[in-house]
């Protein structure tokens, strides 16, 4: 028999205890990884992609609204490689709970920009012929069941139409995809002339804000303070931040909340994993008198003592994966109704590493105090027990 | 037979102290469970009630066509609110601004969205609960803002006497106002011409807050803009309004709580079930050695439910005083997704959510210690004297 083999049937010795202490501890690192999963998108998410890139907003609120003229004179500023604009939408697709982001865009540029963002050439072409056009994420598209060529109708809350109806409608023209490493918020795009040309006059010319690539990513900073000290003095000042940092100050917002369930939550994990530390011990010292024979059979002290140090800390890697695996699949079940809330919820290689870290040092803390004693039988006392 | 039972349970609750080291395992466990249950729900709780607090049954709010959720993206002309105020069914009408602005929160210096209202004098008659405890009231035609109890709580430099700066103008705070704890105490309050003009919005307002002749009468004010559809206004019950907001948060919060709960719970009933099957091991010749005197099966299997369902019953009373005294009355603030304001709420740790937190905590003592409960009486009599 191979030492794993002789391992696995020990800790099959005790069937019933055994699966008891392995299910107490796949349900710790179930929670464990839900747990991080959602700390991280009330942290405002994993980094997120455009490091060169800058979002301008307006410096009061970001409710506001800048005018689009504010673009030309973004794009002299020394260091800016490329700038475009979107615009809060609001909206809504049948009904409120089918929730997702609606943007107005100028089609090239906001592709041009967002690199991240795959379309098929055909497609923004069509896209920025056809003034009714739209693009969707293909997800969003597959969870609408929308086909090319379809027409979306969009009640408008914010945005007036001209005619006096609230009624947008816009034409399915292609889909696009996010890079898969990057935790990008996908929108549903139309055209932002036509946007532009239908809503009522006094809102003409009015976007949310800017994006901005800058040509050096160290000069970050710079750009952003020259971009704002240019428009401090008009009727429309703004406040220019890294995207990493305008989406985790709007992250901030949620606030409090993400706190407490984060350290309500963390002190409850550890609580469960001490739970489970106590009772996989008091299971092994119960077994020590079987060590003895094993001792008897000619196995040194050592090769004892890393048996059992071996087999505790299977039991809770074993109990870690099938726990990481299980938040996996729950994550792909719940994510995606919790997306307009906190963004994209999923775990990251860091919560992975992590748990798996976790539950190599929670076996051997578990297995270290029974290995000890392990070592130190004596087997004719042992045996006589 | 009753004697019985009372017998082995006294006995076996009597020699709980020795297991201690153990049974602690069920305890914490179970007490862990019944803390994050409570204190989850009375967030969730703390939150609805803030909101709720602010619907009055005889009130309503008149919006602009298709937003019937939200008053900042409602816009209405100074032609409708005219018109509005005219109507049968309406006995008071007030227009009022409602829009945010970026101040940084006390508790992390990030700026956040704070509502601002802009209301006229009939806006205080509407809402008879506000009342001002300290300062005075603003003076119409200036910049002077009066603020809400927890608007002042929560966010950096809102304290009477204090200057502030709303786009480009600096408000006075003249004057801070309570409303029963409800959701309007984290607004801001100014003149509403003023707001209107520091937020370049002439002559619009966002919305209409009205007192109905009775509940009854939105009805037929209802009724009057259908059959008009060219003012494009809308109406809903205040009560109606303000859950239309606290329902998703609530929801989320509510099921995050009882989904985490769940999973924990699986984790202490494995770790219940755990101890008290080595509960029943370390007893067997104890309950062997009673089965031998004469006792029947029945008083052992109650006697171990018994131990387990105490042992709950003591975590649960723990988890559930440890979510009182640290989370009762505690305030915390956080964005409202449909006013686009933060709302600030106190957690609300309601004898409902105790009783359930405890129920929870019974029901886990029970799936704990029914097998091994089981497993007891079945102990083969003879086999368990010989201590095998």
């Amino acid at each position: 028999m191979s030492t794993f083999g002789l391992v696995w049937a020990n800790l099959f010795r005790h069937r019933a205890r055994t699966l008891l202490a392995l299910f107490s501890i796949i349900a710790a690192f179930l929670l464990f990884g839900l747990l991080r999963a959602v700390a991280v998108a009330f942290d405002g998410g994993a980094a997120v992609a455009g490091v060169d890139r800058l979002i301008v907003s307006p410096k009061f609120s970001i409710i506001d609204g800048l005018p689009v003229s504010h673009q030309a004179q973004i794009e002299s500023v020394p260091g800016v490689a490329a700038a475009t604009h979107a615009t809060w939408f609001g909206g809504t697709y049948q009904t409120p709970a089918n929730f997702f982001v609606k943007y107005p865009v100028a089609p090239r540029e906001f592709f041009d920009l967002h690199d991240e963002y795959i379309i098929d050439p055909a497609q923004l072409e069509t896209f920025e012929r056809i003034r009714t056009a739209a693009v969707a994420p293909e997800e969003l598209a597959a969870e609408y069941g929308w086909q090319i060529g379809d027409r979306i109708p969009i009640e408008g809350d914010i945005w007036l139409r001209k005619d006096g109806s609230r009624l947008w409608e816009f034409e399915l023209v292609g889909t696009y995809r996010v890079r898969d490493d990057e935790n990008a918020f996908a929108a549903f795009l139309f055209h932002y002339d036509y946007f532009d040309e239908a809503r009522i006059a006094q809102t003409e010319g009015i976007v949310s804000n800017f994006v901005v690539r800058v040509a050096d990513p160290e000069r970050a900073a710079e750009v952003s303070a020259q971009i704002d000290a240019r428009f401090e003095n008009s009727t429309n000042p703004t406040r220019t931040a890294t995207e990493d940092e305008a989406s985790r100050q709007f992250a901030a917002q949620i606030g409090d909340i993400g706190l407490i369930m984060n350290s309500i939550l963390s002190a409850v994990f550890f609580t469960i994993l001490l739970l489970t530390a106590n009772t996989m011990a008091q299971a092994l010292r119960e077994r020590i008198p079987e060590l003895a024979v094993l001792k008897t059979l000619g196995f040194s002290d050592h090769r004892v003592a890393a048996l059992v140090l071996f087999e505790s800390t299977l039991l809770c890697v074993l109990g870690g994966v099938i726990g990481i695996a299980l938040a996996w699949l729950a994550l792909g079940a719940i994510g995606p109704s919790l997306q307009a809330l906190l963004g994209r919820i999923e775990l990251t290689a860091a919560t992975m590493l992590g748990a798996l870290g976790i539950a190599v040092l929670l076996g051997i803390v578990v297995g270290l105090g029974p290995a000890l004693s392990a070592r130190r039988l004596q087997v004719v006392e042992a045996l006589r027990r | 037979m009753l004697t019985q039972i009372a017998q082995i349970t006294l006995m076996n609750l009597r020699n709980l102290p020795g297991r201690l080291g153990r049974s602690s395992v069920i305890v914490v466990g179970i007490g862990g469970v019944v803390t994050v249950l409570t204190a989850l729900l009375a967030m969730a709780a703390g939150f609805s009630a803030t909101l709720d607090r602010a619907g009055s049954p005889d009130r309503a709010i008149v919006l602009r066509g298709g937003s019937s959720a939200a008053e900042l993206s409602s816009t209405i002309d100074l032609q409708r609110s005219q018109y509005v105020a005219t109507l049968d069914g309406i006995r008071l009408a007030s227009g009022e601004l409602y829009t945010v602005a970026d101040i940084p929160k006390r508790a992390n210096l990030l700026p956040s969205n704070v509502a601002v209202r802009g209301v006229e004098q009939a806006a205080f008659e509407i809402r008879p609960e506000l009342r001002i405890v300290e300062g005075r009231n603003f003076t119409p035609g200036r910049n002077e803002l009066i603020a809400g109890r927890s608007a002042s709580a929560e966010f950096l430099g809102i304290e009477l006497g204090a200057t502030v700066q709303l786009r480009q103008s600096e408000w006075q705070i003249v004057g801070i106002f309570e409303a029963e704890g409800s959701a309007y105490e984290s607004e801001l309050w100014a003149d509403l011409a003023s707001a209107q003009s520091a937020f370049r919005r002439f002559s619009l307002i966002s919305s209409m807050r009205v007192v109905l002749a009775s509940p009854e009468a939105i009805e037929s004010v209802r009724g009057e803009f259908e059959v008009n559809p060219a003012v494009d206004l809308s109406i809903v019950a205040e009560e109606e309004f303000f859950r239309n907001q606290s329902e998703f948060l609530t929801a989320l919060i509510t099921g995050f709580g009882y989904g985490v709960a769940m999973i924990m719970a699986v984790g202490a009933m494995f770790a219940a079930l755990n101890t008290m099957y080595a509960a029943v091991s370390a007893r067997t010749a104890e309950i062997a050695t009673l089965r031998a005197l004469g006792f029947g099966a029945t008083p052992v299997v109650i006697s171990v439910l018994v131990e387990s369902l105490a042992l709950a019953l003591v975590g649960g009373a723990l988890g559930a005083a440890a979510a009182w005294f640290s989370f009762n009355g505690h305030s915390v603030s956080t964005l409202n997704q449909v006013s686009f304001s933060q709302v600030a709420f106190d957690f609300a740790v309601s004898p409902g959510i105790l009783a359930t937190g405890i129920v929870w905590a019974l029901a886990l003592g029970l799936a704990g210690g029914l097998f091994p409960a089981l497993q007891a009486a079945r102990l083969p009599i003879t086999r368990a004297l010989r201590g095998d």
